[in-house]
């Protein structure tokens, strides 16, 4: 079985700090604004600007390490320091392909 | 003091991010403060300029007006170059932090932020505003023209005055070895939770952090506010300073990182306090022979091997309550005399400062 996306430890600690029905409206927000992000990656990347390619990528590591999803957070780490020269269309489908995951855990600990 | 500390205040956070600018709202919410926030530095500033906020939580990368602008602009406008930041980035880069820092940031927090550090930088910053606002409201009261014009003719320093007070220095062992041992983001952190301990002792026993200076810092044990037992407080902060150092230095041996160590050194007596620097910064701070003694105490705890060392009068101030050891006279660079100079030698301070190297 593959790792988890989200380290349940970080979000139990997020919950814990800032209480579990801010959290889920926390989750909700973050679903909102993760694609847009992610299309923002991309959109930045066809278009060859480098500047609001690290910006999304800088906001998704961000936003991802806040609810413990360690791998996303690190993988758009990745992307932020290497820049848009360095990104393939294969690492960023490799990116959306891990927010699907997170995201799944993510709603699946939100009803909890 | 933990309770003027952590009195709730009106702060402002900004973030372009809905995520972040939430969380943060929501954990400052949580500690009893009322929070405003804005999505960019645009909104900021006009939200600054029409209400009081007592400190500004500001992201750095925002669209429309980034924080780096934002600390520009205040630095320029006059009612507002006084109001503490705290930067609360994922930027990458130490040299993005220290920029934060040249451009009159206060503080520096990593996100996702830390819930117990967050409160710690809040309260440190709040207290050194509360420091500020006083004496404002020392110089609104005192300036009529007649008062000015003394003051000016007399040629004593506004608000400069004798007081008899502890100082403390405490600086980091070996700290340019440690540097080279690890990448400047780990010095970075390790400083952050060095000064958060030591401003945790220092300000829970009644003192004052007036200056960090690197890896060191001074404070204060009887300024601005008279405290009754000065010598006794500053010797309790520096045993509980070397035993937080202690749990750290376990801490980070279990991670595989170097030990650290602190050397501190007391001394008691008459100084001037009052406010110095320059239109733009200004400090709280102490000056005279006593100030200069600590210093050196601080220093020569390399040499004497001991966490702590301090002078003859906090000696006398402290009688039989705590254990120290007379180390006998040793003569220091500017002092005409030698001079007494005591180990404290309870608890964690018992060990020495620092292994020979």
């Amino acid at each position: 079985m593959a790792a988890p996306a989200i380290d349940r430890a970080a979000f139990a600690e997020l919950q814990a700090t800032a209480g579990a029905d801010f959290v889920r409206e926390l989750v909700d927000t973050f679903l909102e604004e993760a694609p847009p992000m992610l299309a923002e990656l991309g959109e930045a990347h066809a278009a060859g600007s480098a500047e609001a390619f690290r910006r999304a990528a800088h906001s998704l590591k961000s936003n991802a390490s806040t609810f413990g999803a360690a791998t996303l957070a690190a993988m758009a780490r990745e992307l932020e320091l290497q820049g848009l020269a360095a990104a393939t269309p294969a690492s960023l489908a490799a990116l959306a392909r891990q927010y699907d995951a997170a995201a799944v855990e993510l709603k699946a600990l939100r009803d909890e | 003091m933990n309770d003027t500390h952590h009195a709730p205040a009106r702060l402002l956070v900004v973030d372009d991010n809905k995520v972040n600018r939430l969380l943060l709202t929501r954990s400052l919410e949580l500690q009893g403060h009322t929070v405003a926030s804005a999505p960019n530095g645009r909104v900021a500033l006009e939200m600054l300029k029409d209400g009081a906020f007592d400190l500004l939580l500001l992201d750095m990368e925002m669209p429309e007006m980034n924080g780096f602008e934002v600390l520009e602009q205040l630095a320029a406008d006059r009612a507002l170059r006084d109001l503490p930041v705290i930067v609360t980035s994922s930027l990458e880069g130490l040299g993005n932090v220290v920029r934060c820092i040249e451009l009159g940031a206060e503080d520096y927090l990593a996100k996702p932020v830390n819930a117990v550090l967050l409160k710690a930088r809040i309260g440190a910053s709040l207290e050194k505003k509360r420091l500020r606002d006083q004496q404002k409201e020392l110089v609104r009261r005192f300036a009529t023209p007649e008062v000015a014009q003394d003051l000016q003719q007399s040629g004593f320093a506004l608000a400069g005055r004798r007081v008899r007070g502890s100082v403390l220095f405490c600086d980091i062992r070996d700290f340019t070895a440690l540097v080279e041992s690890q990448p400047p983001e780990e010095t970075i952190e390790l400083l952050n939770t060095f000064y958060t301990l030591m401003f945790d002792a220092i300000s829970g026993n009644g003192g004052v952090v007036n200056q960090m200076i690197g890896d060191g810092l001074m404070a204060i044990f009887g300024a601005p506010l008279p405290l009754a037992d000065h010598a006794g407080a500053a010797v309790r902060a520096a045993v509980e300073m070397v035993e937080l150092i202690d749990l750290l230095g376990n801490e980070r041996r279990e991670a595989g990182r170097a030990a650290v160590r602190v050397g501190i050194g007391i001394a008691t007596g008459e100084m001037v306090a009052g406010y110095t620097g320059t239109q733009q910064r200004a400090t709280y701070t102490c000056i005279g022979d006593t100030v200069n003694l600590a210093a050196r105490l601080e220093q020569h705890t390399k040499v004497a091997l001991r966490a702590i060392l301090v002078d003859a009068d906090t000696c006398a101030e402290l009688g039989d309550r705590v254990a120290v050891e007379r180390l006998g006279p040793v003569a220091f660079r500017g002092k005409a005399l030698p001079v007494e100079v005591f180990a404290v030698t309870c608890g964690a301070a018992a060990a020495p400062a620092t292994r020979a190297s």
